[in-house]
């Protein structure tokens, strides 16, 4: 223990009953209070798999003195004989804020946003606070202890829940008689970090989670550079992070996704985190295996959603559904792949349906011992502390269960809980277990009595030639009474016993009959419950049916991912994108996920053929500017964030892919929004729907960040606070630019000279000032399209696309000659002031121009029907067919440098490949096979079956929920999922 | 800082008043009988002619039929292998309510307070909105100007969109009241610590109740001796007496189901407006005999789970299912997609409907919901001669390309702020090459 804070406690403490031996008494004689207590005939697992039959357990000064078989109890010890009860370890949870208040928000909608940080001497970020130990503010709070104490726990790691890194945790053992000064096992036990800001402070940074990745990521490299003594100021903040690096790091995640992401993040700067998930990681179990961390996860498996009304019950979704039924697997399944996990009471809502959750997970085939382990051994060993807690051996603390037999029986009961020496006592333990069936004999008749309930609440029936007798029985301080009524239905009477309970096996009494007349009674047991009929019960509840997990593990996904096929298109018209132009009546040969050849009259063995007869075959659709896929879209707590990575918060899950897919898309740039002029790096996906976010990047792609201008980043619309972030107009966003590209430029300098901070914003714009990494750029006005090309061309780059670029007409001569494309949307407008001169003439204008031109998105619906969009290029402006259909395939492809893999149909290139109904800019065309790299992800053939799944999973599930809600299980009320569709303007958090 | 604002305003609103003289200028009268030969004409009513020839005069339709048996009159217009439609209608649409949405000025969409019968759409309608210019050369010739927000909105009117003012503009001034049905789900307070998404409404019920207290009032004040005036309950007389309709936005199957059966109760003609589970009550609507103004088929799925295609093929499972369907485009940005009203019908087509029948969603099922089949809707004698031609498919973005339009018989102007910065610009590069 660190000396200052135990000089603290010791002051805070004097008061105590518990003083030091050192400590003088002013308030009695001195008594040596070291008792030593032995357990016998006890079944003690010493650890989950080292298990003593009748077995002694000592305990001395809260510490385990000895534990075994053969030992002789030490003089002088008080003796428990437990009667062959059960000694388990007290349960850790290693995820806690026992005993730390989490400070509450302060909202105030008015307020304008805060842009730097409220404190002096810290991080320049105010929920980066490694500095927080929560041993100063630590309050026992005895309720809450009992409640844990109640539900098996000795120790709780605890931390403040507050803020991005959260600083260090404490181990406290829920000693309630105790004091601080024993509690506190450890005060800087682990190091805690998250994705949440912190509620104490307002500063905006970051608004998003690639937000959050990347301020965590220049964190390390500054926290480096800090303890490298470069910095000429102190920063306390760093200096706590420098100091924490040794301890465990755990990150609570919260979601598979982030799980995944976060590890990546330790690879980086060398720290295995242990993550914190939030029970859904059964969903990608490959990669959470592929982190190689250990877990913490909570047992919060939903209830069944209650679906007796039709009508509401249509809104559930299959995913949710699905995770009611597959969630109480995830222990197993963790278990199985030989991930170490550890349970934490964090999101269960209380310590009963914490245990009974745990049952559930052992009903679905998690091992008891990995369970006990996940209770026990596991945390400890996360929280390096093995050799304190977790465990019985020598030397230990005495935290530990007494109970009436196998934990993870339904019937058990927790009797005491010890903690450092120290008895908890919630059920009387020498009570005599009366549960069992009975022959009852009074005055010459033969009852059958069965006694059934916990030892505290027993529930009694009584049975006389097969009529049920009212009754009522009580049992506490060993007496038993029983009174019921008498067979005569027509003039009840009462018979009453009473009777001092030793041994259940026999019972004997006082018995006082209806007529007043007494004599005496007895019983005889013929089972306990813990028995044949316990064994029969068993083998009725049976292990529950789980639906198997599909990639996505909800609606469209399927439990086995599509291959690559040799494929052969037969007799299509064929949409080349080259000079060849549109074929008539020709066969493709797809083979390898390459395009292997075009022609006429291609036979190929072992290709599966495909009548594309009046069909029409293209390359995939590119939607150079959308925004689904994704988790978050902006960070705009900066006006410059290149730091940030959309391809952080790829939602490969969304089921807006599948529905690109239906629409003949197969690549899209997800990008940033245009909540800054300087936005952040994009991803370029292929929509390889079922697999990873790493799957869908596209390989090799060149780098892009999303640039924009404009209303949205001078903040016109949103709101009347926002009027303090610099710029507030068109002029101030050309010195953003110029400002950052010249510090780009004064950074690089710095990093040839070799003494510089690594700082991944400048790393980033130097790469553009490089032609390295190319922008493409949210525009609207000709002013600010113009400007932007002389600030580019001034520090010697070129932009590559002006994204939206409505008034591009105005200046595409300019575009021409500077060399950017124009990424537009057909024919959107009037939605805000400076998309008044948008004109749907604009995309045939720059073409005519001899602008590189593409029509996107930027929308979850229209990216579905893009082919409906390059239509429009021929109806506003007259633009030959041929070159529409370039204007969502190769000319967007070529905008992000991908043009030699995709974009066109030409033996050699990926096969990213659409085959149409119709010709693919009619109205009245579908998307029937849509592939990738030869690989088909959509099919409307599959589809239909895709959707009869959806349909027979759905009705398996919602019989289960109501067989679930007849066996009287606690439902919940059908909730309905908000899906946002995210524009270029979505604001996050 | 406050004074700059200032001007900065004024400047904006110079901008405004300048640019905004882009509008085109009404037509004139007809003032001759036109004869349009030549042209696959579309009736509107599923039923198409080839080569045909339509005669109108005075604004109204006169003759029409093959050009082989029909006379000609007056000015002739060579129409061969175009295509002519009816007028397309745009029903429970913003058009001239708003100009930018973005700008807040701009925006007279929405009045404040929760019971607004007495709300007019009619008189804020702007008819030099650049908006609803740019309607027309895509064949939008109709809208229905339609109040929003609240419980009840207020009160719509059916213009024309050629017009000096709204007066000129109205077709069917007051036609109908629009009300916003409860929901039966509410987003979660997440300032109150409440999980997001939605969940049920608690006060669905008694939301109800309140609409039946209200119209119960009403019913009473205007059967008593309406005194002091009550403006609310007032407006609501002609819905009451059944010459206006009661437009019922609605999306959930519970809430289609009772506003069917409020509808009935109260005696009502009903609309349900929106209607995203209709498909799903479609017998209920069809025994009822009550219309649906469907949601935008360009649309995503509320739900996972739903067919990809489920807003594409809507309106053809409840046509199938013999309910008089029209197709809406409210939602994001609805006042310039306005012009995609075409578009929306030929993805229905798409997806299994004829594509005559496609053309009824937006012509004469529109019509007829709304009360004007009269008049339009379809190309047929004694109705008025709002129509145009097409060089193609007017529902195909290839084929829309419209050549002629005529609001009652007048021909209108297909030139608008858009089409005129295209040929400013489109000069500006030819003469500098």
């Amino acid at each position: 223990m660190n000396k200052p804070y135990l000089l603290l406690f010791v002051i805070l403490c004097s008061f105590s009953a518990f003083a030091q031996e050192y400590f003088p008494k002013n308030d009695g004689v001195k008594t040596d209070t070291k008792t030593i207590t032995a357990f016998t005939n006890a079944k003690i697992y010493v650890t989950p798999s080292q298990i003593i039959d009748n077995g002694t357990l000592v305990i001395k000064d809260g510490k385990v003195l000895q534990v075994g078989t053969n030992i002789s109890v030490p003089k002088g010890a008080v003796v428990m004989n437990l009667n062959g009860k059960t000694i388990y370890p007290s349960f850790i949870d290693p995820f806690s804020d026992f005993g730390i208040e989490k400070p509450k928000r302060n909202r105030n909608w008015r307020e304008a946003p805060q842009y730097d940080a409220g404190r002096e001497g810290y991080y320049w970020n105010d929920h980066i606070r490694p500095e927080t130990n929560p041993l100063e503010e630590f309050t026992f709070d005895n309720k809450k202890a009992n409640e844990l104490l109640k539900a098996g726990f000795g120790t709780v790691n605890t931390h403040k829940h507050d803020g991005i890194v959260r600083g260090n945790g404490i181990l406290v053992a829920l000693n309630t008689s105790g004091d601080n000064s024993t509690r506190i096992l450890d005060d800087r036990s682990a190091q805690y970090l998250s994705y949440e800001k912190s509620a104490a402070s307002r500063q905006s940074y970051p608004t998003s989670l690639m937000g959050a990745m990347a301020l965590i990521r220049q964190m390390y490299h500054d926290a480096d550079w800090y303890a490298k003594g470069n910095a000429n100021r102190t920063d306390l903040a760093l200096e706590a992070l420098v100091a924490n690096k040794n301890l465990v790091q755990i990150f609570h995640s919260g979601s598979k996704h982030n799980s995944i992401k976060t590890d990546a993040i330790g690879d980086d700067f060398g720290i295995q985190y242990v993550l914190v998930g939030d029970g859904s990681e059964y969903e990608n179990i490959d990669a959470m295996k592929a982190t190689n961390a250990s877990f913490i996860i909570p047992v919060n498996f939903p209830n069944a959603y209650d679906v007796s009304d039709p009508y509401a019950s249509t809104v559930l979704e299959l995913e949710d559904m699905k995770h009611w039924n597959q969630a109480p697997a995830n222990p197993k399944m963790l278990s199985d792949k030989g991930i170490t996990f550890s349970f934490t009471l964090h999101d269960s809502k209380s310590g009963k349906e914490f245990m009974s959750n745990i049952h559930k997970a052992i009903a679905y085939g998690l091992d008891k011992t990995k369970a006990l382990e996940a209770l026990t051994t596991i945390p400890a060993r996360i929280l390096k502390q093995e050799d304190k807690i977790g465990s019985l051996q020598n030397g230990r603390q005495a935290n530990f269960i007494i109970t009436s037999g196998d934990l993870f029986d339904k019937e058990t009961v927790i009797y005491e809980n010890w903690v450092q020496g120290n008895q908890n006592i919630f059920s009387d333990k020498s009570l005599v277990d009366l549960r069992g069936k009975y022959d009852l004999n009074i005055a010459g008749k033969t009852y059958q009595l069965a006694i059934t309930g916990t030892p505290e609440k027993l529930k009694s029936d009584v049975i006389i030639d097969s009529l049920q007798l009212g009754s009522k029985l009580s049992f506490s301080d060993g007496w038993l009474q029983l009174q019921f009524t008498t067979p005569d239905t027509t003039n009840t009477g009462f018979i009453r016993l009473t009777a001092s309970v030793k041994n259940p096996t026999y019972i004997s009494g006082k018995a006082v009959l209806d007529t007043g007349y007494e004599t005496t009674f007895n019983a005889t047991q013929k089972a306990t419950s813990s028995s044949e009929e316990k064994d029969k019960k068993e083998k009725q509840e049976e292990t529950p049916e789980m639906l198997p997990i599909s990639y996505p593990n909800g609606a469209y996904g399927s439990t086995t991912l599509p291959r690559q096929e040799t494929i052969l298109f037969k007799n299509a018209t064929v949409w080349t994108n080259e000079k060849e132009g549109i074929l008539q009546n020709t066969d493709v040969l797809v083979k390898d996920g390459k395009i292997a050849r075009i022609g006429k009259n291609i036979s190929a063995s072992n290709a599966k053929i495909i009548d594309a007869t009046g069909k029409h075959l293209t390359a995939g659709i590119i939607d150079e500017h959308s925004h689904i896929a994704a988790f978050a879209i902006n960070e705009a707590g900066h006006n410059s964030t290149a730091e940030v990575n959309m391809a952080d918060v790829v939602d490969p899950e969304d089921v807006d892919i599948y529905r690109n897919l239906a629409g003949g898309v197969t690549t899209i740039q997800l990008l940033h929004g245009s909540a800054n002029p300087i936005g952040g790096r994009s991803a370029i996906l292929s929509l390889k729907w079922g697999r990873s976010a790493d799957e869908m990047l596209f390989k090799d792609a060149d780098g892009f960040i999303k640039f924009a201008l404009g209303e949205n980043v001078k903040q016109s619309n949103w709101g009347d606070t926002e009027t303090t972030r610099f710029p507030q107009t068109r002029m101030g966003v050309e010195q953003v630019f110029t400002d950052y590209f010249q510090r780009a430029k004064e950074y690089e300098a710095k990093k040839k000279s070799g003494n510089y901070r690594y700082d991944i914003e400048m790393e980033t714009i130097s790469e553009i000032l490089n032609s390295k990494r190319f922008v493409s750029c949210h525009s609207y006005v000709q002013s600010e399209i113009n400007m932007l090309m002389k600030v580019a061309e001034k520090f010697g780059f070129n932009i590559n696309t002006f994204t939206h670029i409505l008034e591009g007409y105005k200046v595409a001569d300019k575009m021409k000659e500077h060399g950017v494309g124009g990424s537009t949307f057909s024919d959107w407008w009037a939605y805000k002031y400076e998309v008044n001169d948008a004109i749907p003439y604009n995309g045939a204008i720059m073409h005519n121009q001899g602008v590189l031109v593409a029509f996107n998105s930027d929308d979850a619906e229209m990216s579905r029907r893009l082919n409906q969009e390059a239509a429009k290029a021929v109806k506003y402006g007259g633009v030959s067919e041929e070159d529409a259909w370039k204007f969502v395939t190769l000319n967007p492809a070529k905008l992000l440098h991908i043009d030699d893999k995709v974009g066109s149909i030409k033996t050699g290139k990926q096969a990213d490949l659409v085959l149409w109904t119709d010709h693919p800019m009619s109205i009245y065309t579908k998307a029937q096979t849509t592939m990738i790299e030869g690989t088909i992800y959509f099919d409307l053939e599959r589809d239909t079956q895709l959707r009869r799944n959806i349909q027979n999973d759905r009705a398996k599930l919602i019989n289960m929920m109501l067989q679930e809600k007849g066996k009287g299980m606690k439902t919940q009320p059908v909730k309905k999922k908000e899906k946002i569709h995210n524009h270029c303007d979505t604001g996050q958090l | 800082m406050k004074k700059y604002l200032f001007i900065y305003s004024i400047c904006i609103s110079l901008c405004i008043s300048f640019t905004g003289l882009a509008q085109q200028t009404p037509a004139p009268k007809q003032a001759q009988a036109i004869s349009i030969v030549g042209a696959t004409a579309h009736i509107g009513n599923g039923t198409v002619i080839e080569n045909a020839t339509i005669v109108f005069e005075n604004g109204k339709i006169v003759r029409i039929g093959s050009a082989a048996s029909t006379r000609t009159d007056g000015k002739i217009i060579d129409a061969k292998g175009k295509h002519i439609y009816p007028g397309f209608i745009a029903p429970n649409s913003t058009l001239g309510l708003v100009e930018v949405d973005a700008v807040r000025a701009t925006r007279d969409q929405d009045e404040t307070g929760s019971f607004n019968p007495h709300i007019r759409s009619l008189i804020a309608y702007n008819t030099e909105s650049k908006v609803v210019e740019s309607c027309r050369p895509n064949g939008i010739l109709i809208a229905q100007v339609t109040p929003r927000g609240g419980r009840v909105s207020g009160t719509s009117s059916i213009v024309q969109l050629d017009a000096w003012n709204w007066e000129d503009a109205a077709l069917k001034a007051d036609d109908g009241i629009h009300i916003n049905w409860p929901n039966d789900y509410t987003k979660g307070r997440s300032w109150l610590g409440e999980s997001r998404g939605l969940r049920p409404n608690e006060n669905y019920s008694k939301q109800v109740q309140e609409i039946q207290k209200t119209f119960d009032e009403a019913a009473a004040y205007l059967n008593g001796d309406r005194s002091p005036k009550n403006l609310p309950f007032e407006a609501m007389s002609g819905l009451l007496k059944g010459t206006q309709s009661l437009f019922v936005h609605v999306e959930s199957e519970k809430g289609i189901l009772d506003a069917i059966d409020f509808g009935k109760k109260n005696k009502l003609k009903i609309v349900i407006v929106g209607g995203y589970n209709a498909h799903k009550v479609a017998n209920e609507l069809r025994l009822h005999k009550v219309p649906v103004l469907l949601h935008r088929t360009h649309s995503v799925p509320e739900l996972d789970d739903e067919d990809y295609d489920l807003s594409y093929k809507k309106a053809k499972l409840l046509m199938d299912a013999g309910v008089l369907v029209g197709l809406e485009n409210s939602g994001q940005m609805e006042r310039m997609n306005t012009r995609n009203l075409p578009f929306l019908a030929g993805t229905v087509a798409a997806h299994g409907l004829n594509k005559e029948k496609a053309l009824q969603l937006i012509t004469s099922n529109t019509a007829q919901i709304l009360g004007i089949n009269d008049r339009l809707g379809t190309l047929e004698v004694g109705k008025d001669a709002t129509l145009f031609v097409s060089e193609g498919d007017a529902l195909d973005m290839r084929g829309n390309i419209l050549t002629h339009a005529f609001i009652n018989g007048r021909e209108i102007s297909l030139e608008t702020h858009q089409t005129k910065l295209w040929q400013r610009y489109s000069k500006k590069y030819s003469e500098k090459q």
